[in-house]
């Protein structure tokens, strides 16, 4: 009897491993569990069975559908669980469709290299001021050591409003305005549009400018170099080579046109360079002692230094832009790229 | 300026290779902006040597010779007749090419095959004799390039001179300073003058009656000039500093010019009248024919070289027509003057007029160099036409030209200025390379004098920035200044802006600059009223077009002309915006009002795919935006009004923009008929906003609410009434009810159409009670709910959706 037992059992637990659907399952379930099932039958008929054997018999028997009731919910729920992941399967979308979204807006490249101008001055402790842009001649000229018919005049063509009122060739009349109401120490910056009757492929009538102002007791030419050089290796990168050039501004002196190696062809000469291998970044110097005088600070006492660049000039060397006028047309094509 | 290398060398020795040379000057401030090769204009010329001359078989005119070049022997047939076997010789080879775009190519005349041409000087345009074959130093290795040979080729430096120093506008000046930096001798060019036996004062006089214009005025005479061309040496150094060679009087007048810097003019004695010059001021309106052949009108005070009866030159800016030197001029009045250089550059601007000489005139000649370049000229113009000096010179000096005189230097002050410590021997030895006489005042102290020529030294920082000069940049140490701790304040304009410029493009707008000045058109095609303040544009004397003639009074003109550029381009799903200035003009003689905008506009797709949802963007999505920019800069208070027109937006569809009641700024969408005369075809939505109010508005400051502790209750209803009937009249009237209970009033659905009267929409309105202290039972909230829609039913005429009758 426990021999025909151990058969059933293995028969059983075969079938079950050859099933593959739910109606297969249920009807081994009902085969061998059922009401009328071969198992219930077994332990319906313990009774015909020699007293000595029953307890055994029916332990055995009692195993077994315990063992084959567990096989077959397990054998059913994973039938169930893989039904209903096809049916998610089935609901699947295309994940490779792009994201719908709002473009995070571009920053104009001019701005953006103002923004980190400012930031790496900001951290030298330059404050960020702004001036008019229509200026009195006095400020963005003769304040500046440049009277009328100054030589110095031809080197900034100028938009006349009227006799004595300009718009403002460079960011320098900040600087007055400020030394006007502030005594030294003075650290500024003064970032903003500027403006020159001029017309190509590498001037626009309007340009940006920033001007850096120090002024206290005791500043060098030393420290003009030590500056600039620490801001110059910040922009460009820490192994940047630069010269000091002497050079003539009216309102500085002495002054110095600062060269980086050209970022391009790493000074071997190229076209961006025009073959020197040095680019011209920025102009400065110390504050001459006529426009120390036009504020009535006294030259003996302080010292100081100003310097200058286009902002342009930068973002044309920093992504490799050679037209100056791309900036100012606003063409999705050009903007969507920074 | 354009130096040539070998003039140069003239009056300096140069013993550093170029490129070394041309580093060096701009390590001193001359910046070496370019270096060209310049030279003869023939190619593939080599030195050749004759082997045989014998007459052509068949013609007298021509010889056939055998010539060797190198490499090979190549019969050449040749009509000149000064050569003979042994002669070493010109020899341009097939291919080669001649001054005049000439190619030699292999031919055969009259039966003989000639590979080649032997050339004059004249046809390699290295000199004037065309009588025969040049004839070459026997010492020249055969077959190599003859313009190597000959040391033809000369090198030209393009030179950035700064405007302080006019003493560099001269190929000797260039010199001196190469002396000063090299250590080299500097050598002046000869200006000694064989005079024959007429003095000048029998033939001529001067009379100067404006001094203050024109302080020194000498003069030579020259007779039995014979007007030709130049030799070709000056012509090539003409050439090669950029001038155009004229004749041999003129080019004499160029050549001192550039090697000298001073201006020099010839007039041709014979026209002038009584044989005398004046030197006076113009009469205002007096018009004169120049060189150039233009007649011009002058301004009084313009300085004129007259003659006995009329003006003959403008006073250091061009001569006149009617004393030109001609073919046939015989007599030369030679001039060399000093002119005040500010007379000088005002008349040559209103003249418009900018010439070698006036260039340096304006920018300050050396007053003591007046009578070396007086001679130097009558010098060469007697060399090379054939002229006789006539015995001494005018020079009328009625007012000395200052200069700087005495400057006193510190020792201890140039160390502070550069942050160096330079010694006094240093010091001394870099300004007596600069030619400046120098006395110890006392230790430390010096009295230095600079040569006339450096117009541009007058002060002790002139002097320091010298030596920092000539001691070169390099060597002054790097430092960090002297730390005086201050706080970066940041103006709260630039936080604003700075806010406003993360904020706006996080709602997907892009920043994009454009010009401050736009057409003086643009307020007409906006429809602007003439009454309006945007009329009062600022006006540009002297633009560059008319379409950037008057700065702008609002952005929205360049914000329409972006999208129309880019619609042009094809991007019509744009949001850009702006953060720049408008300019209104006051009072004559007085500043503009500046003011600070933020200018933005919306058009096309909303989204930036397209598979998805296609949304065109609407006034919502741009007010949300600047919605969005005020809750982040924490301003409280943002209302949108319609009763805020402006021409160019669509009167239904735009409106202004306030914060607690004062005006701000307005948006919209674009008038159709703008759009039209635009040519844009999607509708577009701008707005443009104040900065400075904003900016005065800003604190940044957040203060922090308890959260609630007693659940809320939410009634939503429905109310119908007329479509122009605004929203936000309804959420005021709820608003004002009750300031305690009532938390929270919030619009969840607009719907009009079918269920809904004609005419009629309804607005879904969501209630939120809640009490800071309890739970607020059904009656409380059933009283206040019903008292508050009673309120807006009674005051707007509205239905409850669902009660109409």
């Amino acid at each position: 009897m426990l021999k025909e037992l151990e058969e059933l059992q293995r028969q059983a637990e075969s079938e079950l491993k050859k099933s593959n659907t739910e109606e297969e399952l249920l009807a081994i379930k009902t085969k061998y569990l059922g009401r009328k099932g071969i198992l219930t039958k077994l332990l319906r008929g313990l009774g015909d069975i020699a007293p000595e054997e029953r307890p055994q018999v029916g332990n055995r028997c009692n195993e077994i559908k315990a063992t084959l009731t567990a096989a077959i919910e397990n054998a059913l729920k994973a039938r169930t669980s893989l039904k209903k992941g096809e049916v998610l399967l089935r609901d699947g979308i295309d994940v490779t469709l792009p994201g719908r979204r709002i473009r995070f807006g571009n920053e104009h490249p001019v701005a953006s290299v103002c923004k980190d101008i400012c930031d790496i001055f900001a951290a030298l402790g330059f404050s960020a001021v702004q001036g008019p842009e229509i200026e009195l001649d006095y400020y963005n000229f003769e304040a500046l050591n440049i009277p009328k018919d100054h030589p110095a005049r031809d080197m900034q063509d100028t938009f006349y409003v009227e006799d004595n009122i300009v718009l403002r060739t460079h960011t320098s009349p900040v600087q007055i305005r400020v030394m006007e109401k502030q005594r030294p120490p003075i650290r500024i910056l003064s970032p903003g549009r500027v403006y020159r009757p001029d017309s190509d492929i590498s001037h626009t009538p309007m340009f940006h400018q920033i001007e850096g102002l120090l002024v206290d007791k005791g500043v060098t030419f030393g420290d003009l170099k030590g500056v600039l050089t620490l801001f110059l290796k910040q922009m460009f990168g820490g192994d940047t080579a630069l010269r000091f050039r002497p050079s003539f501004f009216p309102f500085t002196e002495p002054s110095a046109e600062v060269d980086i190696k050209c970022v391009m062809c790493r000074g071997a000469g190229c076209r961006v360079c025009s073959q020197s291998g040095w680019l011209e970044i920025l102009g400065s110097g110390m504050v001459d002692p006529e426009v120390f005088k036009n504020v009535n600070y006294d030259p003996e006492e302080f010292s100081g230094f100003a310097f200058g660049l286009g902002l342009e000039r930068i973002a044309m060397l920093k992504y490799g832009i050679s037209d100056i006028r791309l900036f100012f047309e606003n063409d999705w094509r050009f903007l969507e790229q920074f | 300026m354009l130096v040539s290398l070998r003039w140069l060398r003239d009056y300096v020795d140069i013993r550093i290779p170029l490129v070394e040379l041309a580093e060096r000057l701009t390590m001193a401030g001359l910046e070496v902006e370019e270096i060209k090769e310049t030279g003869p204009v023939f190619t593939n010329v080599v030195v050749a040597k004759l082997l045989s001359v014998k007459p052509h078989p068949e013609t007298d005119k021509y010889f056939f010779c055998e010539v060797a070049a190198g490499e090979g022997i190549y019969p050449v047939v040749c009509g000149a007749r000064n050569i003979k076997p042994g002669d070493v010789v010109p020899l341009a080879k097939i291919g080669a090419t001649l001054p005049g775009g000439y190619t030699i190519k292999s031919s055969k005349i009259r039966g003989a095959v000639s590979e080649g041409m032997l050339c004059s000087e004249q046809e390699l345009g290295i000199g004037d004799d065309a009588s025969g074959i040049m004839i070459l130093p026997l010492d020249l290795t055969i077959g190599i390039d003859l313009a190597e040979a000959l040391n033809l080729k000369d090198m030209v430096l393009d030179i950035g001179i700064t405007p302080n120093r006019s003493d560099c506008l001269s190929i000797i000046g260039i010199a001196r300073e190469i002396a000063a930096i090299t250590g080299s001798m500097l050598k002046y060019p000869d200006t000694a003058v064989s005079e024959n036996e007429q003095d000048i004062e029998s033939i001529t006089s001067v009379d100067i009656l404006d001094p203050d214009l024109c302080p020194r005025y000498s003069a030579r005479i020259i007779r039995d000039v014979t007007i030709k061309p130049s030799p070709l040496w000056m012509r090539r150094r003409l050439e090669a500093v950029g001038l155009r060679a004229i004749n041999n009087i003129v080019d004499v007048t160029n050549y001192v010019m550039m090697e000298l810097g001073q201006p020099l003019h010839a007039f041709d004695f014979r026209f002038l009248e009584e044989g005398r010059i004046v030197v006076r001021r113009s009469h205002g309106g007096e018009t004169f024919t120049s060189l150039d052949e233009k007649e011009r009108i002058l301004e009084a005070d313009t300085l004129m070289i007259c003659d006995g009866k009329k003006p003959v030159a403008i006073g250091g800016i061009m001569g006149g027509l009617n004393s030109e030197v001609k073919e046939d001029t015989k007599m030369i009045f030679l001039e060399s003057a000093y002119f005040t250089p500010t007379s000088i550059r005002r008349s040559a601007k209103f003249l418009g007029m900018s010439t070698d000489a006036a260039f340096r005139f304006g920018r300050g000649i050396d007053p003591e160099g007046v009578i070396r370049a007086l001679n130097r000229a009558a010098r060469i113009m007697a060399e090379i036409s054939g002229g006789r000096v006539c015995r001494g010179y005018i020079d009328r000096y009625p007012q000395k030209v200052e200069s700087a005189g005495d400057i006193l230097l510190r020792k201890e002050r140039v160390n502070e200025i550069l942050g160096t410590d330079i010694n006094a021997s240093e010091i001394v030895s870099i300004l007596e390379s600069l030619e400046m006489t120098i006395l110890v005042e006392k230790d430390g102290v010096y009295r230095v004098t600079p040569p006339t020529y450096r117009v541009d030294i007058a002060r002790e920082i002139d002097l320091i920035e010298e030596i920092a000069r000539l001691y070169g940049y390099d060597l002054i140490p790097a430092t960090l200044p002297p730390v005086s701790v201050t706080a970066v304040t940041t103006e709260r304009q630039q936080i604003v802006v700075d806010r406003i410029r993360d904020l706006i493009r996080g709602s997907g707008y892009s920043e994009i600059i454009t010009f401050s000045f736009i057409s003086p058109e643009s307020a007409k095609l906006l429809g602007i009223r003439e009454d309006d303040d945007r009329w009062n544009m600022v006006k540009i004397r002297n633009p560059l077009t008319e379409d950037q003639s008057v700065m702008r009074t609002t952005l929205v003109a360049s914000l329409l002309e972006t999208m129309k550029r880019n619609a042009h381009n094809g991007c019509l799903d744009l949001k850009m915006f702006e953060i720049g200035r408008v300019f209104f003009h006051r009072e004559e003689g007085e500043l503009p009002i500046e003011k600070n905008r933020l200018g933005c506009f919306i058009t096309g797709m909303y989204y930036d795919d397209l598979w998805s949802s296609k949304i065109y963007a609407d006034l919502y999505d741009l007010k949300g935006c600047i919605e969005n920019i005020f809750d982040g800069l924490k301003i409280a208070g943002l209302e949108f009004r319609s009763g805020h027109r402006e021409a160019f937006l669509h009167p239904g569809k735009s409106g202004g923009i306030y914060v607690k009641d004062q005006f701000i700024g307005f948006l919209g969408e674009v008038h159709p008929d703008i759009l039209l005369k635009m040519d844009l075809k999607n509708r577009a939505y701008v707005a443009e906003i104040d900065l400075d109010i904003v900016s005065n508005m800003f604190s940044g400051e957040v203060l922090y609410k308890d959260l609630p502790r007693f659940p809320s209750v939410v009634r939503d209803v429905a109310f119908v009434i007329g479509r122009e009937m605004e929203a936000d009249r309804i959420l005021k009237l709820a608003t004002g009810m009750d300031k305690e209970l009532l938390e929270k009033v919030s619009i969840f659905d607009v719907y009009s159409g079918k269920n809904i009267q004609e005419g009629k929409k309804s607005l879904g309105i969501r209630f939120v009670y809640r009490a800071s202290d309890r739970t607020l039972t059904d009656d409380e909230v059933n009283q206040l709910h019903g008292r508050v829609i009673k309120n807006i039913v009674d005051l707007t005429g509205a239905r409850i959706r669902g009660e109409e009758i």
